[in-house]
């Protein structure tokens, strides 16, 4: 068995120096995913055979002379990006049965690095919720405690990295889906600025926010990744044409004199004690590094969360109306007629959380509400925004928390839905003002991870893994992993 | 009581882009059910839209064309409901900021007198697909080959009283898109589609009316028709004190009625908002102007140029410019000919009469506009008579190319040599010697009448190429 909690950038070491072969470490990778997930639920479908395949030509490519560092590196799609021949489900009912005809542009560019898709992971249904729970295929357990959630809604990915199946998996963040189960997680989790990378073949949620990123052990890796992953796609009119410069280039570059904005706001009442103490830390931690520490305002943080939740569900309401039962996806049963097909397919085939959303959504775009709702909202968007760019015309990223809590129980009754929807009141600012954000392991409280969120200027990810490494290059935090002898035997 | 109707305009022209506004899938028209689509088109999720730019350039045309502002920035927007034929479940469309703004349009009628029609916008839209009831005996169908074609959807001001001013207007605004080359306008095949929303008021109020919606009517016969039926249904309502509701209606062709269209009132609030998955339109003044620049004649400026510089009457000159084929065939004939009256009363005369003869447009007609221009010319220099001239376009019209060819080979020349002649009315005096003195005998009536028998000799004799009014001169002077 090879060593499950290796970082991409050691693998490719290992497999240029001929010690390992891809399809050694694809094998491997199964199999642990075979013998854990029964527990994570962090897998919904694993595509043995195209990865097995996948890796041999990546063997073979390496054996020709190839070297791209992500060759024949094992990897998990969270179950929102499109790939050929495999299913797409979402996490829903809905397209539980759906085998998309084409990959997505992200799934596309992985494959062209040599990257080998092991298959795909679990999420919230359409990426709405934050501890995974919505999933039609059951909730994910966190690898750190299995009694809790890993964080959502790319909880899948962020336990399947966690628990060691694979070195990376892709995430999408729509109001902190990458962020905060890599917090929950332990792990490092990237979400670029809104259009560095294709959003093509990704199952929309929110289109003017989702953004795809990689989900790994560390900063480097990520960096890895998105060199891979970033750049201007034909197919989406809303991805950046700005050249994607080397983010492996500028990490071991210092950090002294960088300016580092506190947000007081981000150490609110909101915030767990335990949480505020280990961010905190973090934070002593990138002073000693040289980093400058600047106390700075976002005083619409607060505003974030409704603003979130009048466009995001608003954006949702039109994404989702496709799913019709008319084309593809889940249909009801004998349908009486037209109305009975819409009603019943899409009653039966969305979860509750995603009904809520469309039904928000339906109402806060209706001619009576759209002016007090939806409109407003916009204008909070611009303004919370604003406040994101005059603070870093100050200083060169903000710091805070990724998300308020560490991991919580599972089907905790006690979490009311708005309850659920402030775990993202640090993360949404960067979605709303399309800024790129990074959380990385900051400590354990109680023996659940903390992470440490990072936010920077529009394409100013380069700065971010830079100070992440850097961060990691001085604390062992991403090194940690959950103890799961007792499911391994 | 005297109603009188008000109405206003919506129509959809497609545009005549190879490909679809949001996908690279082909725009051709009849192709076999769900071959022109892509994952795009069946809204396949994670799709995303790409805008087709041509499809912006032409809106831009149109806007010119019609003396509109250009919207300097324009955005799309989506429009929610829910219908088996509209795959996303919403249609990409333009609520908030058109691409074109107000304009007047000048719309010539029969008398030759121009009604200005107030354009208040003209916006891009992608069409919906079509449901097929005929295909699969027990279910409806899903055709997608049409979802995605780009429309411009132009609205007028309710500016219009009578249903002549409506097809007028819509004849002169399928005239333009031709021209322009933007649509091509084919009502039957639904590349122009008319609504025409219309209430009743008494003559001399100023308030309006409850309006109807009357939808996607596909004939301008049918125009006239449904606007004259549901003008008469209105004022039954309101004659015997009932109220129009606002509604959706359609006209059926066969009862000769309207009916509501129910379905569509169900849910008609749009939740439009703006489509995040397209950048806005940013379109600068140099792109305007080199768009301007590019632009032909257009057919108002044409009809002006034909009455005051050609000399035509504004009856002729509107059709000659009724569409672009017709006018470019007409200015390439008088290139030839050089004389535009002669060529509008040929167009207008016999080239319309064969061409109708065959059900042909003017695209399909068998005579070049050069042959037929120096058709007119060859009458115009005397080499033939407008007789022959007959004969020389029934020759064209048969395939034959070259004019001067068949005039050779039919030898249909005219004999204008006069020494020729001369030696013909000689022979003629000197063997009919009786006819000669009758003649002269004659007063001058008879003499009239009786100058018919050596006209006809002498045709007989130059085998009818004889210049007529060369032969009656030469025959009065040596008979008289």
């Amino acid at each position: 068995m090879t060593e499950p909690f290796e970082t991409i950038s050691s693998l490719a070491k290992q497999l240029d120096a001929g010690r390992v072969s891809s399809r050694e470490l694809v094998e491997d990778a199964i199999a642990r995913t075979e013998t854990l997930n029964s527990a994570l639920n962090a897998v919904i479908a694993l595509d043995k055979p195209g990865a097995l395949a996948a890796a041999d030509k990546a063997d073979k490519a390496r054996a020709d002379g190839s070297t791209s560092p992500l060759l024949g590196v094992p990897m998990l799609h969270k179950d929102i990006f499109c790939t050929r021949g495999v299913q797409t489900s979402c996490a829903s009912k809905m397209l539980a049965d759906f085998v998309p005809p084409y990959d997505a542009t992200v799934v596309k560019k992985l494959d062209a690095a040599g990257m080998v898709s092991l298959g795909k992971c679990n999420m919230d249904e359409f990426a709405m919720g934050s501890s995974n729970e919505t999933s039609f295929f059951g909730a994910v357990k966190n690898p750190w405690d299995l009694n809790r959630v890993p964080g959502g809604s790319s909880g899948g990915s962020a336990a399947a990295v966690a628990a060691g199946l694979a070195p990376l998996a892709t995430g999408t963040d729509t109001g902190g889906s990458i962020r905060q189960p890599a917090a929950l997680c332990g792990i490092t989790g990237l979400k670029p600025t809104y259009g560095r990378v294709s959003r093509y073949g990704m199952i929309a949620f929110a289109s003017s926010m989702d953004q795809a990123g990689p989900m790994a052990r560390t900063a480097e890796d990520c960096a890895l990744v998105l060199n891979a992953m970033a750049g201007h796609d034909p197919l989406d009119s809303t991805c950046a044409d700005i050249s994607v410069p080397d983010y492996s280039a500028g990490l071991e570059q210092s950090i002294e004199g960088l300016r580092v904005g506190i947000p007081k706001e981000f150490f609110s009442s909101h915030l767990n004690d335990g949480v505020a103490a280990t961010v905190t830390a973090a934070i002593k931690e990138l002073e000693a590094a040289g980093a400058v520490i600047v106390d700075v305002s976002l005083p619409s943080t607060d505003l974030g969360v409704s603003t979130y939740y009048v466009i995001a569900p608003a954006e949702a309401s039109a994404n989702l109306s496709r799913y019709d039962g008319v084309r593809y996806g889940y249909r009801c049963d004998n349908p009486s007629d037209l109305q009975d097909l819409y009603l019943r397919s899409r009653t039966e085939g969305f979860g509750e959380e995603v009904k809520r959303r469309i039904l928000i959504g339906t109402f806060t775009l209706s001619a009576a509400s759209y002016d007090q709702y939806f409109m407003k909202a916009q204008q909070v968007r611009r303004l919370i925004a604003d406040e994101y760019e005059s603070v870093l015309n100050d200083v060169d990223v903000i710091a805070g928390p990724s998300a308020p809590n560490t991991a919580f129980v599972l089907n905790d009754g006690s979490k009311s839905i708005t309850d659920m929807y402030m775990e993202d009141v640090f993360t949404i600012g960067a979605n709303l003002a399309g800024l790129p954000a990074i959380s990385v392991p900051a400590g354990l409280v109680d023996g659940l991870p903390v992470g440490m969120q990072l936010i920077g200027s529009r394409f100013g990810e380069a700065q971010l893994l830079n100070i992440a490494h850097q961060f990691q290059r001085r604390t062992d935090w991403h090194s940690l992993t959950p103890d799961l002898e007792g499911l391994t035997g | 009581m005297n109603w009188e109707k008000v109405m206003g305009l919506e129509v959809h022209l497609q545009l005549s882009t190879h490909s679809k506004i949001f996908s690279s899938s082909a725009t051709a028209f009849g192709a076999d059910a769900n071959t022109q689509t892509n994952p795009l088109d069946m809204a396949l999720p994670g799709t995303l839209p790409v805008l087709n730019h041509a499809a912006v350039s032409q809106a831009i045309v149109f806007g010119l064309g019609v003396g509109a502002e250009i919207g300097k920035v324009s955005r799309f927007d989506r429009k929610n409901y829910f219908y088996p034929d509209l795959p996303k479940g919403y249609q990409i469309s333009q609520f908030f900021e058109p691409i074109v703004k107000e304009g007047v349009f000048d719309v010539p009628l029969e008398d030759g007198s121009i009604f200005p029609v107030r354009i208040l916008r003209a916006h891009l839209e992608e069409d919906a697909g079509k449901s097929v009831h005929d295909a699969i005996p027990g279910h409806t169908g899903i055709d997608l080959n049409r979802a995605g074609t780009p429309l411009l959807e132009v609205v007028t001001e309710p500016d219009f009283r009578t249903a002549e001013q409506v097809v007028a207007y819509l004849k002169a605004l399928h005239a333009l898109v031709t021209y322009l080359g933007i649509s091509d306008g084919n009502m039957s095949e639904g590349s122009m589609r008319c609504d025409v929303n219309l209430s009743l008021r008494l003559e001399g109020e100023t308030e309006y009316g409850t309006r109807t919606e009357l939808k996607n009517i596909n004939s301008f016969r049918f125009i006239e028709r449904a606007i004259h039926v549901e003008a008469e249904r209105q004022q039954d309502l309101l004659e015997s004190g009932q109220s129009v509701v606002q509604e959706t209606r359609l006209f059926d062709p066969d009862k000769d009625e309207t009916r509501s269209m129910r379905s569509k009132e169900v849910a008609n609030d749009y939740r439009y908002f703006p489509d995040p998955d397209l950048l806005p339109i940013v379109i600068d003044d140099a792109t305007i102007e080199r768009i301007r620049d590019a632009l032909p004649e257009l057919p108002a400026v044409k009809r002006g140029r034909y009455t005051t510089e050609l000399g035509l009457s504004q009856y002729d000159a509107n059709l000659l410019t009724q569409d672009r084929a017709t006018a470019e065939f007409f200015e390439a004939c008088c290139a030839t000919s050089n004389n535009p009256k002669a060529t509008a009363n040929w167009m207008l005369g016999d080239l319309s009469a064969a061409l109708n003869k065959e059900g042909l447009a003017i695209c399909g007609c068998k005579v070049t506009p050069e042959g037929l221009g120096l058709l007119i010319k060859r009458i115009d220099d005397g080499t033939l008579s407008s007789k022959m001239a007959k004969t020389v376009f029934e020759g064209l019209w048969a395939g034959e190319p070259d004019v001067d060819r068949i005039i050779e080979d039919k030898g249909l020349k005219q004999v204008s040599d006069s020494g020729a002649l001369e030696t013909i009315v000689d022979d003629l005096i000197a063997n009919n010697p009786a006819q000669v003195d009758q003649y002269r005998a004659a007063d001058e009536g008879k003499q009239k009448k009786l100058i018919g028998f050596f006209v006809g000799q002498a045709m007989k004799a130059s085998k009818g190429q004889a210049n007529p009014q060369l032969l009656n001169q030469l025959l009065k002077q040596k008979l008289g």
